[in-house]
């Protein structure tokens, strides 16, 4: 009898099936580089029947799978467990249909997000959930953690934007489910696969709805002496009744890494915080809402506020906040992104008490976050192979959490919960609640084999605070 | 804190630790784009660096694979919000490897024989090529073919008449009021098949008051041999130019290569200390010119132009705009986009003859994108990529000409065809 290998290779060709240790090696993580485990192969198919095959002998092995799309989750999501198969589709990258009348697009779930809006731009059109990863990450990937964006705050999570899915459930059967008009009968079955981090089945096409450019767009940056005056500032727009495309606040320390990168904006190094607001819709109506946001910002303490004098200028203000995780690198040589939703008025107060956690415990934590949705990504700056810093970033970001549970939050807003998680989810949800989520994906996937080990805890006790659990043990130490 | 444990240099280890996986990097890298493999993407090919360095797992098969499948092209730190020195630990880790055995065959020995005893001797290089056009001219060089190694074939297309191969004089003195003294580097190859290029770019040079010195004794700027791995040797090249340029006492030292152009700025990293006053000299002529201010064109020369960014220049030196800048201002010329303007066109010194496939690959999509444009004219700063793209265009059928962004400001200088 052929090997599992064997059998994959003759589904979709020895070049893409990859077998060798130092191959797997690679596939041991994602954008969490906690807790790594190595898959038994790698597959990268083409198309749906690829992958239908490719499900269908694996459970005739009795291996479970994985899917991954560009590994820029931050959860843990595409994790392998021991043994698993990981089936990455980054190979099925084609847009299959645009229909601008229709302003929607059929795709396949490797298409970069970014990649999308660029080549529906002719059409006037783009699609509008912008996580900050969007050059890399894949509308697979997005469909699984239901990614946002800065341009949530308007435009609303993954969820809003897809109409109709294909899925490859776990037995290998391909169903349909949604429709392109956007109105299916019963139940909501797409809902309930956007946001399910792969646990019930492989997403192959998805059909997502496309939003007109508006007509206008400008962009504010405010300069704020410290991030509470900052979060006091979204607080008083959003209830002005407007409707911005997007708030985010950066504080001093991220401020300073993005600087020093290649992303750097021209941001003054001294400031406490900057906010970004965008503001978008028909051009007639922007001058009224940027003086009125100018005026608020103003108000609440902005040393200065610049408005982007052309696209050019725009675009160096997103950049600056899109690349704030990655300049955090500089900081040190690893990074650890916290994602927690508050309601929006707790803000300045919780941002003071994660500011506390972090010096208390001693760590680097910077702020960079979506303030008009209330979305916190306190960030950690540590270096993994300090056993007792590592203990104090994990027993920090511990704290934070329970923290925004405490103000009536919860604890993700877009990365999901993955394996980063898991025994985090009893601080929102009891045991009937797990139960029903549960029943949920045994409808789908129900011998696990899909993902195993997301989202649902895995131990009683808490092992976040046992660095050998997480693997690092097997990094060598100074 | 820990050092690195096996394999790798620690220097390599050190700048891996600017890496903190976020995959931003991927969607940039041609090669991830053409094979979907984590293993063959920048973030891929630094977790295999660091895992070697740290021990957990061996420098092996895998990374020497990688490291040579990889381009080079350096659009991953263009993309790298973290500050990842790419190029640099690629040269590291390429050495690395060829030092542990583990590229092996005949076809590196050879090359590396070539890089070192052939390509930084103007005579030999000269005589080689001499043969070769003969060959080209008698129509034996299949038979020249069977002798040579493919990487050599791959550097020498169509070898120009000898009066475009002419050494240029030691001195050209500027027009006008002088603005400026600069050395020029000649290059290895460019001279021999370029040698029209380095003639266009001396005029322009001076047309725009420099006086430019050519130093004699310069010699090959060492790209190459780095990139295929021999740092060491680089190294040795990179002392003696930086000796040699700075006797030449000048402001600037001006190169028409971006491959080249980069190579250069890389002494600061390749001899730490030395290299620095050498490399912080660099300019391409671009750059250079576009800094100062053209003069005035007086010809005009009509078509539309797509520009394309050679990788050494986009990404290795971080010029992108200014070369637009100076076509623009040629009468008659109309600047159209195409996509992935930056994106690395397969050509990557020896690579599209180590990695044929990947090469062509990496190509067609350039084409795809060129081809939609539809261009009269296509400019790019860098010998290897000027070759590419010919090849490119020629193979798909299409009009363009391509030539070098100096070539087209000569000609609004002169306008010799019109
Ligand atoms: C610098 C940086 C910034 C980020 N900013 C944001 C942000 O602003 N907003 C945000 O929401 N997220 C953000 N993220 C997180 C991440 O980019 C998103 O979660 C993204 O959706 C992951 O997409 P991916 O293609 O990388 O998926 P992966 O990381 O490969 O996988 C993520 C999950 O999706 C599942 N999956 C992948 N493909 C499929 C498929 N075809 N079918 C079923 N399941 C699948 C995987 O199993 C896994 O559970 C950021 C990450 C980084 C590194
Ligand atoms: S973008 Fe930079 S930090 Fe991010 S994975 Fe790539 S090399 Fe590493
Ligand atoms: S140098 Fe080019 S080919 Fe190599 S990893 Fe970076 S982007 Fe990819």
């Amino acid at each position: 009898m052929p090997s599992l290998v064997e059998r994959l290779r003759s589904i979709v060709g020895d070049e893409a099936c990859l077998a060798r240790a130092e191959e797997l090696f690679v596939y041991e993580c994602d954008g969490l580089t906690l807790d790594p485990v190595r898959p038994s192969a790698v597959v990268l198919p083409r198309d749906t029947e690829q992958v239908a095959s490719v499900v269908r002998a694996c459970r005739e092995f009795g291996q479970p799978f994985v899917p991954r799309g560009a590994g820029t989750g931050l959860s843990g999501g595409a994790h392998p467990t021991p043994g698993a198969v990981i089936v990455e589709c980054s190979r099925m990258d084609r847009i299959l249909e645009v229909d601008a009348g229709n302003r929607i697009a059929r795709v396949q779930p490797g298409v970069v997000n970014a990649d999308l809006s660029v080549a529906v731009a002719t059409h006037g059109l783009f699609y509008a959930p912008d996580p900050s990863s969007q050059m890399a990450c894949t509308i697979g990937g997005n469909v699984a953690e239901n990614a946002g964006g800065p341009h949530t705050l308007k435009y609303g999570t993954t969820t809003n934007h897809v109409l109709a899915l294909e899925l490859v459930l776990p037995d290998g059967a391909v169903s349909r489910l949604g429709s392109a008009t956007g109105f299916a009968p019963g139940y909501d079955l797409v809902g309930a696969v956007v946001g399910s981090e792969g646990t019930l089945g492989i997403v192959t096409e998805v059909t997502v709805r496309l939003t007109p450019i508006p007509e206008g767009v400008e962009t504010l940056l405010g300069i704020f002496p410290d991030v509470v005056s900052a979060c006091r500032a979204v607080g008083r727009v959003i209830r002005s009744g407007l409707v911005p495309a997007a708030l985010e606040i950066l504080d001093q320390r991220t401020i300073r890494a993005v600087e020093d990168s290649v992303y750097a904006a021209g941001l003054p190094r001294d400031a406490g915080a900057v906010l970004v607001a965008e503001l978008d819709g028909a051009a007639c109506a922007l001058p009224a809402q940027v003086e009125k946001v100018r005026a608020i910002i103003g108000e609440e303490g902005a040393s200065e506020v610049r408005v982007a004098r052309d696209e050019q200028e725009r675009a160096l203000f997103w950049k600056a906040r899109k690349g704030a995780f990655g300049a955090m690198g500089r900081l040190a040589p690893d990074l650890y992104v916290h994602d927690a939703v508050v309601p929006r008025a707790v803000l300045p107060e919780i941002l003071a008490t994660v500011c506390e956690i972090g010096d208390r415990h001693g760590v680097t934590l910077s702020n960079v976050f979506h303030a008009g949705d209330g979305n916190l990504h306190p960030n950690i700056s540590f270096d993994r192979r300090d056993p007792d810093e590592l203990r104090r970033v994990i027993a920090a970001g511990t704290e934070i959490l329970e923290a925004c549970v405490r103000v009536g939050g919860v604890i993700t807003g877009e990365h999901g919960i993955g394996t980063e998680k898991r025994d985090f989810i009893g601080l929102v949800f009891n045991e009937a609640d797990l139960d029903a989520m549960k029943r949920v994906r045994d409808a789908f996937n129900p011998d696990g084999v899909c993902n195993p080990g997301k989202i649902f805890p895995t131990t009683r006790f808490c092992v976040e605070s046992n660095p050998k659990a997480r693997g690092y043990d097997r990094v060598p130490l100074a | 804190m820990a050092e690195p444990v096996t394999g790798l240099p620690s220097q390599v280890y050190t700048r891996s630790l600017a890496c903190v996986h976020c995959g931003l990097c991927l969607s940039a890298c041609p090669t991830y784009r053409v094979t979907g493999r984590e293993t063959s993407s920048p973030r891929g090919r630094i977790y295999l660096m660091r895992g070697v360095a740290e021990g957990r797992i061996e420098l092996g098969e895998l990374l020497a694979e990688e490291a040579y499948l990889c381009l080079g092209c350096r659009a991953c730190e263009t993309a790298c919000p973290s500050g990842v020195e790419f190029g640099a630990m690629l040269e590291e880790t390429r050495a690395a490897v060829d030092e542990a055995g583990l590229r092996g065959g005949l076809q590196p020995r050879l090359e590396r024989m070539i890089l070192r005893q052939v390509v930084p001797h103007r005579r030999r290089l000269r005589l080689l090529i001499g043969l070769l056009a003969l060959a080209q001219r008698t129509r034996i060089d299949r038979v020249a073919s069977l002798l040579l190694p493919r990487s050599l074939r791959a550097l020498l297309p169509e070898i120009p008449a000898r009066a475009d191969r002419r050494q240029p004089p030691e001195r050209i003195p500027a027009e006008g009021e002088q603005r400026g003294r600069v050395a020029f580097l000649t290059g290895c190859v460019m001279p021999e098949i370029f040698g029209s290029v380095n003639a266009a770019t001396l005029r322009v040079l001076s047309r725009n008051g420099f006086e430019v010195v050519v130093p004699r004794d310069q010699t090959c700027c060492g790209a190459l041999q780095a990139h295929a791995g021999d740092l060491d040797f680089a190294r040795g090249l990179a002392r003696r130019n930086a000796a040699v340029f700075e006797a030449a006492g000048v402001d600037a030292i001006v190169v028409n290569s971006a491959g080249c152009g980069a190579a250069m700025r890389s002494a600061e990293h390749w001899i730490p200390g030395e290299g620095a006053s050498y490399a912080g000299k660099v300019r391409d002529v671009c750059e250079l010119l576009d800094e100062v201010g053209l003069r005035p064109l007086t010809h005009s020369i009509q078509g539309r132009l797509c520009y394309d960014d050679p990788c050494h220049l986009i990404h290795g030196q971080g010029v992108s705009a200014a070369p637009r800048r100076l076509l623009e201002q040629i009468d008659g010329i109309e600047l159209v986009p195409h996509a992935d303007a930056s994106s690395c066109c397969g050509a990557a010194g020896t690579y599209n003859l180590t990695h044929r496939e990947m090469s062509q690959q990496v190509l067609e999509r350039k084409m795809d994108a060129l081809a939609a444009a539809d261009p009269d004219l296509i400019a790019t700063g860098n010998p290897g990529c000027l070759m590419q793209l010919r090849a490119g265009v020629r193979l798909r059928g299409m009009r363009a000409r391509v030539v070098h962004p100096v070539e087209l400001l000569d000609q609004a200088y002169q306008n010799p065809h019109g």
